[in-house]
């Protein structure tokens, strides 16, 4: 298990910003996501894990051992952590084959027990193949899963992989994806990943780490933080399409129900819990909850609002459909198909769909 | 009469010892400027480029101070020698380390600072400084640094006015290819000029189209 505290300061200074990273997390065997646009401080956070940044103060602990410690004055160096890292270049030694690379992380072993190892770590990322061949003479996906492999080739306390995906396409990256499970099932290490791609969090992540702007702002498995974002902020983050600003107009713990305002409309929803009436709160609704229907001159329903269609894209799996006043609609092509002869169009907010902030 | 070659070959030997000292000496700063933070580290890094741009009497004048007789470090080197350095050959190798390090450490400082990632990479594997150094930061820069010599040893060559004003101008003892050329001129003796800036000139040549060659070729190892 790795338990950090980190903080870090760079002062502004002309031409640059300034930044600071102030981070606490713990993360135990398993993938835990680190999700941050670039510049939140993912790569900084990694480099003073690893070793190569020196945090102002905190205290970084990896199972039982003390790797930094700002109190006591503690800082090992990069080769005394037992950190496996996989940076976000590339950074397989090109000078070196890929066999003749794995070698080089098992250098401090003895003889026998290295040659073993080198084999063992061949066989089991399928690496025989290509073990012969210089690293720029295999494919991006066999050099990232490569260097996993070397990074795993010390028996690491953990693993840092900082957006490992970057640079594969979308086939290469379903592979990647494969592979680190299997590393998190064989390991049983602590799999800090870095990554600004949201799909990457819900694939492999056990636990998720927002972080903006060096903080840490919200943490949780990825699916409750989906459902359950803390801020505008983070919302937006998820790639959350509709955020309106709406005031709560009605709460019946009773009945189990709200009433919304929002714009010149009334929604209906469950009880909001710990909200006020008369509250400005941001409601918000994923895009694939919305479901539409044709006005054709009907009046609309309970929680169907008017909406001009502006635009429709097609999705791999679905169709998104924008609205006028920033609706944005998910749904199954079969379903748009039916409907798309429509002039008028309501767009309907189930009650149990709606949810504020 | 005879072609008097000395100065050529002296020039070869003082070009060649200067070349090695200039590596060993501007990869050492070189490492420093690109991995270490110091202080000095800006007084170091000036000082390593000034060779470039001050005009050669001036170096030379500094030197004569700094290594003359009276000086502590010509005092040190006549204790260890028993003779004073001023105005021997090896002044020379001397003058043409200063006007060969910069060359080096510049081209060299480049090579290692973008062989970062691979660095931190080695190290994170476990491996030390030193390890990381001659297994991966040196020969992923080795390129480079073959190309940054070259350009090193034909600098060394050609040089004239530290020469001239640390080492002297005394036939068959410490005058070089360049000074050698001044002085036939002077002397009217334009038969050995010629046949020396001939030389000098094939040798830099040859050179200067090896590093071409050199840093031609695909960038990959």
């Amino acid at each position: 298990m790795i338990a950090a505290r980190i903080a870090k300061t760079f002062a502004p200074r002309p031409g640059s910003a300034g930044f600071s990273l102030d981070i606490e997390f713990q993360a135990r065997a398993g993938i835990t996501a680190l999700f941050g646009t670039a510049g939140a401080g993912k790569t900084l956070a990694f480099d003073a894990i690893a070793g190569f940044a020196r945090p102002d103060s905190g205290r970084i602990m990896l199972d039982d051992r003390i790797l930094f410690d700002a109190a006591s004055r503690v800082n090992l160096k990069p080769q005394q952590r037992n950190c496996g890292y996989v940076s976000r270049d590339e950074s397989l030694f090109p000078n070196m084959t890929i066999r003749e690379n794995l070698v080089f992380a098992a250098d401090r072993l003895p003889r026998l027990e290295r040659h073993r190892r080198v084999n063992e770590t061949t066989d089991r990322f399928q690496l025989a193949e290509i073990a012969a061949r210089l690293p720029q003479e295999t494919s991006p996906s066999e050099r990232q899963c490569c260097s996993v492999a070397r990074a795993l080739m010390s028996s690491p306390r953990l693993l840092l992989l900082d957006e490992p995906a970057h640079s594969l396409n979308a086939p290469s990256r379903v592979e990647l994806y494969r592979l680190l499970r299997k590393v998190r099932e064989d390991f049983q290490i602590p799999i800090l990943l870095a990554t600004d791609q949201l799909e990457e969090c819900f694939q492999l992540a056990d636990q998720m780490l927002i972080l903006r702007d060096g903080r840490i702002a919200q943490s949780g498995r990825p699916r409750e933080i989906l459902e359950q974002p803390e801020s505008v902020e983070i919302a937006r983050l998820l790639g959350i399409s509709n955020l309106f600003q709406a005031e709560i107009t009605a709460l019946d713990p009773g009945r189990n129900t709200s009433r919304l305002r929002f714009g010149e409309y009334d929604l209906t929803g469950t009880y909001f819990r710990g909200h006020l009436l008369g509250d400005r709160v941001w409601l918000y609704v994923h895009a694939r909850d919305l479901r539409i229907a044709g006005r054709n001159g009907v009046r609309p329903e309970a929680n169907q609002i008017p909406a001009k269609l502006l635009r429709v894209s097609e999705l791999p799996q679905a169709v998104r459909l924008e609205f006028s006043g920033d609706i944005s609609v998910e749904l199954p092509r079969q379903e748009f198909e039916q409907q798309k002869d429509n002039k008028d169009w309501l767009v309907e907010f189930p009650p149990a769909a709606l949810r504020v902030l | 009469m005879p072609l008097n070659w000395f100065p050529l070959w002296l020039s070869l030997r003082v070009a060649a010892l200067a070349t090695l000292i200039s590596i060993a000496l501007g990869l050492w700063i070189a490492y420093l400027l690109a991995n270490r933070e110091f202080r000095g580290k800006q007084v170091l890094e000036t000082a390593v480029t000034l060779p470039l741009v001050l005009p050669p009497t001036v170096l030379g004048y500094f030197l004569l101070v700094v290594l003359g007789a009276s000086s502590p470090l010509g005092h040190l080197y006549k204790w260890m020698f028993g003779a004073p350095l001023i105005f021997t050959w090896q002044a020379a190798v001397v003058a043409s380390t200063f006007h060969a390090i910069p060359l080096l450490t510049k081209s060299a400082r480049g090579a290692f600072e973008s062989g970062r990632g691979y660095e931190k990479a080695a190290q994170s594997l476990g491996a030390s400084g030193w390890r990381t150094f001659w297994r991966v930061t040196l020969p992923l820069s080795r390129r480079v640094v073959a190309s940054a010599s070259l350009t090193a040893f034909a600098r060394a060559l050609g040089d004239f006015g530290v020469t001239l004003m640390v080492a002297g101008n005394l036939p068959g003892k410490t005058q070089t290819a360049a000074v050698g050329i001044y002085d036939a001129l002077q002397r009217g003796d334009t038969r050995e000029a010629r046949w020396l800036v001939l030389a000098l000139s094939a040798v830099v040549i040859a050179i200067v189209y090896a590093e071409n060659r050199l840093s031609r070729r695909p960038v990959a190892a």
